[in-house]
């Protein structure tokens, strides 16, 4: 199959590599270039573990082509935090609250999470719920996700 | 806000510590099984049947092999002697019906999703494109879908019988018949004309697990020995590891399977699949890594279900509300096969009907009935979801009959505080509980009173939206499992389980544990265990789990067993380091066991604190092995294989108050108050988290979930989009709390908590919504109570209960 050249910048690094035209964003974070925190839920996109930012905004990677992220910045949950061993707010937040439990849709949740609140940067409750309503999660509830996003926007607002 | 985890001075125990495995999650620095990328691997792709019963009339898996990247594929037929079976291991009478269950089907397939032919490419995408090139013919046959049809006499037989006649869908019926006093019918006649019976129809739908992490499977050979190893998605590392020994002829011995991350299972991973066994046994046939990663869509079809009962239940009682007698008649959905539990799931709900409640008189009845369908198998509760919903919710409709507030009525019947340990009609013991308390603390939290105030007024003014109030005061039995017991009941295997603690000579600990966390916070919890025993600070403990290379003893995780067995060896375990400590230290220090006490972490002479030991040094000294005591042998770890004495029983008392509009049928969760009783509290936060896990999946069933077929087979909620699984907008916040009765089957006091919110919601959900239209009619809302099946309800004004 004919590959098309690309150039993306992922979590800061720039490559410049060849894809089939009809491979999925997520599969070549995954496959390609090893960047393996972010994650396949579903086929349909209604669970949202792949979420990512592109330029800033979130995307669902399995609903992105890597062509399409071709002159693009994405930003996986891996490259969130500047520097080894850093930790964004939204990553404290989910900690301190326990809002994650196997940890599988969390990269979606909190990329999700960072969007939310760059978007609305003190929701209610009920906006955070609907604001996270393309990620599913069957481990917590949601309870807990709730309070993180809470937390993290506290986190956020005193960091201003 | 944080509690630190370093703070050697605080026990650790009943703490809510933040999660050690937090830090990795959330960084995305994750090992699933799909990250893993061996040299050389080949992707399996998998044809799937499209019909759900039909003759494979041909079979030409030879095209695929000219497509890019192709290096094999394999109908039954290639695969020959490697087409490995599913076994059974919980064969529940002796007359059961267990037909084989191939990998790959042979002949015939048997449920839309059954595993027809594979193929196997150096590319993930070329393996999937390769299979539109393999040549298959059906030819259908009828499907057998409808439960009762299929125990018809004349229906169409998912499996022949053993000598090739006609067979029957009956897989097993399996009686609890008392005769005399304690026959249903016999107390029902004694009592004279002082009796109500009540009698309703259930039905608890069949669901999916929902994982988010779809299954996985790396396997690899190694080489000209028999040595493989592998990796899975899977909550059973150890069993699965017997099981593909079995079933492949591989020595266990060669055998290494590791459960990397893994995302979550709810009972749907607590299987051996047809994909581990193919994936084994192609890649020792091929000689190379064989990788399989499923998509969202053939999990729909391919990993098991749960539930599906259809539940016939009567309930007698006196005018005054004393439950005489419980009667049980379940008719379960085996699906197409049997998988490897298949048939005990509705026998441990056998055990929990009567719940809470004395009655002289239980029966039960089960018939297990293959389907042209997906298996069914454990799903969070296993059983007991499927029997606390009928029991809590024929008492709401026991407590209508007889004109009672529904509370009043289980008062009046359950076992109070001072009457344990309690010995059920149903045969098992219940250690400890206080009904009394949970259900004092939850109708504080709810505001019980002001809710029933506000019923009446909506009532009486006709709002359309009307205020429905449900009530489920559950217990459960978790902590499987006596292996007596266990074996008693014709389960093949045993419920014991293992931890062994080893004192490194650097002084950091490592825990190894048999169980097999998928998202329940082991490394923490456990952390906790051994640090309030060995007086280590939590962070120098490391938890070893789910690698039977290096966790080689163990039972895994399920059925809320981990902590409630689990903790039992660990505790164990660290207790028996410490004797062995003792002994070192006390030579160390020139002076006699008994005048050591062990202190955080420190061994200490009684009277002279200025003489002490760390565990840390004796730990260096038994490694260094140069001063030992005679007799003492090197290496400081100790270990502790532990069988349960019991089960234990967590209950508590669950309130909903539900918003129902009657004239859209939509209903609104207005607030959900669980007060539970798990023992003693490892983590508080861990719980809290289990508890609200639990509470979406019970709730989900309740209000959104439900596998449908249609007449032909044909699986309608295929995929997230078709299967709702509740999202954050479709769920509220929780009201959570706990009372403490320390468990007395084990000795650290603990319950379990992963499917007390699961097996205690859906009758809360639906008891408030039917509460809500009682005075329209309606006495049964048909689960998932959609706005359609709830304005259908409304419209028949009798909810289609018979």
């Amino acid at each position: 199959m004919t590959h098309i050249p690309i150039s993306v910048t992922v979590d800061g690094t720039v490559y410049d590599v060849e894809v089939e035209p009809r491979q999925l964003l997520v599969h070549f974070l995954r496959e390609d270039i090893g960047r393996v925190g972010t994650v396949v839920g579903c086929d349909t996109s209604n669970c949202g573990a792949c979420t990512v930012l592109m330029d800033g905004k979130s995307v669902k990677s399995c609903s992105v082509l890597a062509v399409q992220a071709d002159g693009h910045e994405v930003l996986t949950v891996q490259g969130l935090a500047e520097g080894e061993h850093q930790w964004h707010p939204v990553q404290t937040a989910f900690k301190e609250c326990h809002g994650l439990q196997c940890g599988y849709c969390t990269p979606g949740m909190v990329m999700a999470t960072v969007d939310l609140l760059q978007e609305n940067p003190n929701p209610s409750e009920h906006e955070i719920r609907e604001g996270l309503e393309g990620n599913l999660c069957r481990c917590t509830g949601y309870h807990n996700i709730v309070k993180s996003v809470e937390y993290a926007a506290d986190l956020m607002g005193g960091a201003k | 806000m944080t509690e630190t985890l370093t703070d050697t001075n605080a026990n650790p125990m009943g703490r809510p510590l933040r999660r050690k495995e937090d830090a990795r999650l959330l960084h995305g620095q994750t090992n699933w099984t799909d990250n893993i990328q061996l040299p050389g691997t080949l992707h399996m792709a998998i044809l799937r049947s499209p019909m759900a019963h039909a003759k494979i009339t041909n079979l030409d898996v030879s095209p695929a092999l000219k497509r890019p990247h192709v290096v094999a594929a394999f109908g039954a037929k290639e695969l020959g002697d490697l087409n490995g079976a599913i076994p059974c291991v919980w064969p529940v009478t002796d007359d059961i019906q267990m037909p084989a269950f191939p990998a790959l089907a042979v002949d015939k397939v048997l449920h839309v999703g059954d595993c027809v032919a594979v193929v196997l490419a150096t590319d993930k995408y070329a393996a999937a494109d390769a299979l539109d090139a393999i040549e298959v013919d059906y030819e259908p046959l009828p499907a057998v879908i409808d439960m009762e049809a299929a125990i018809q006499q004349g229906s169409t037989a998912v499996h022949a019988a053993a000598d090739g006649s006609q067979g029957t869908n009956v897989c097993y019926e399996f009686p609890l018949k008392p005769q005399g006093d304690g026959a249903f019918d016999a107390a029902v006649k004694a009592a004279g004309d002082d009796v109500v019976v009540v009698k309703r129809r259930f039905i608890n739908q069949r669901v999916i697990a929902g994982f988010m992490e779809p299954r996985a499977v790396v396997a690899s050979p190694m080489g000209m020995s028999n040595e493989m190893t592998i990796w899975s998605a899977t909550q059973i590392p150890h069993i699965l590891r017997v099981l593909l020994a079995l079933v492949t002829g591989l020595p266990e011995n060669s055998l290494r399977v590791v459960a990397p991350d893994v995302g979550g299972g709810f009972g749907g991973k607590l299987q051996l699949y047809r994909e581990e066994i193919l994936a084994v046994q192609i890649a020792r046939h091929l000689g190379r890594p064989v990788k399989w990663t499923e998509t969202r869509s053939e999990d729909m079809v391919a990993t098991h279900h749960g539930r599906d009962q259809i539940q016939d239940i009567q309930i007698a009682s006196t005018k005054d509300g004393k439950i005489i007698g419980l009667k049980v008649d379940l008719i379960a959905n085996m699906g197409a096969y049997l998988q490897i539990i298949t048939p005990g799931i509705p026998l441990l709900g056998m055990f929990m009907y009567p719940a809470i409640y004395k009655m002289p008189a239980y029966e039960f009845n089960c018939v297990g009935v293959f389907t042209n369908t997906t298996p069914t198998d454990a799903i969070r509760g296993a059983g007991r979801p499927e029997a606390t919903f009928a029991i809590e919710r024929i008492i709401d409709e026991l407590a209508d009959e007889l004109d009672m507030d529904p509370m009043k009525l289980r008062e009046l019947n359950w076992i109070k505080h001072d009457e344990f340990p309690y010995a059920t009609v149903a045969g098992l013991t219940y250690d400890t509980g206080n009904y009394e308390a949970a259900t004092a603390k939850a109708l504080d939290l709810f505001g019980y009173d002001a809710l029933r105030v506000e019923q009446e007024q909506r009532r009486a003014s006709g709002d359309p939206v009307q205020l429905g109030i449900g009530i489920s005061t559950f217990t459960e039995m978790c902590g499987l499992a006596p292996s007596r017991t266990l074996g008693a009941l014709k389960y093949v295997a045993g419920g014991w389980e293992h931890c062994t603690i080893r004192a490194l000579p650097t002084g950091k600990i490592e825990l190894i544990t048999g169980t097999s966390p998928h998202g329940q916070g082991h490394e923490t919890a456990w952390s906790q265990i051994a640090s309030s025993i060995l007086g280590v600070p939590v962070d120098d403990i490391e938890v070893v789990h789910s690698d039977t290379g290096r966790a080689p003893y163990g039972m895994d995780t399920y059925g809320s067993r981990s902590l409630a067995v689990g903790g039992q060896a660990i505790k164990k375990a660290a207790e028996r380091l410490v004797e062995k400590a003792k002994v070192i230290a006390a030579h160390q220090l020139e002076c006699s066991v008994d005048d050591l006490e062990f202190i955080q972490g420190e061994f200490r002479v009684k009277g002279d604190p200025a003489k002490s030991q760390p565990l840390a040094a004796v730990a260096f000294e038994a490694f260094s092995a140069h001063n030992l005591p005679d007799g003492v042998e090197p290496t400081l770890q100790a270990e502790a294989t532990v069988d349960p004495d019991d089960f234990s029983y967590p209950h508590g008392t669950h309130l909903c108050a539900i918003e129902v509009d009657t004239e859209t049928g939509k209903s609104t969760i207005r607030s959900y108050v669980a007060v539970d009783d798990v023992g003693i509290q490892v983590n508080p936060l861990i719980v809290e988290g289990q508890v609200h896990g639990g509470l979406a999946c019970g709730i989900g069933q309740a209000l959104y979930e439900g596998v449908e077929y249609d007449a032909d087979g044909n699986l309608l909620t295929a995929s997230f989009a078709d299967y709702l699984i509740p999202s954050a907008a479709d769920l509220p916040s929780f009201t959570t709390d706990r009372t403490v009765t320390p468990s007395t089957t084990n000795p650290l006091g603990t319950k379990g908590v992963g499917e007390a919110g699961a097996i205690a919601s859906p009758p809360a959900i639906i008891n408030a919504i039917v509460d809500a239209l009682r005075p329209m009619g309606v006495n049964d809302v048909k689960m998932p109570a959609t706005p359609e099946n709830v304005w259908r309800a409304i419209q028949a004004g009798n909810g289609g209960a018979k």
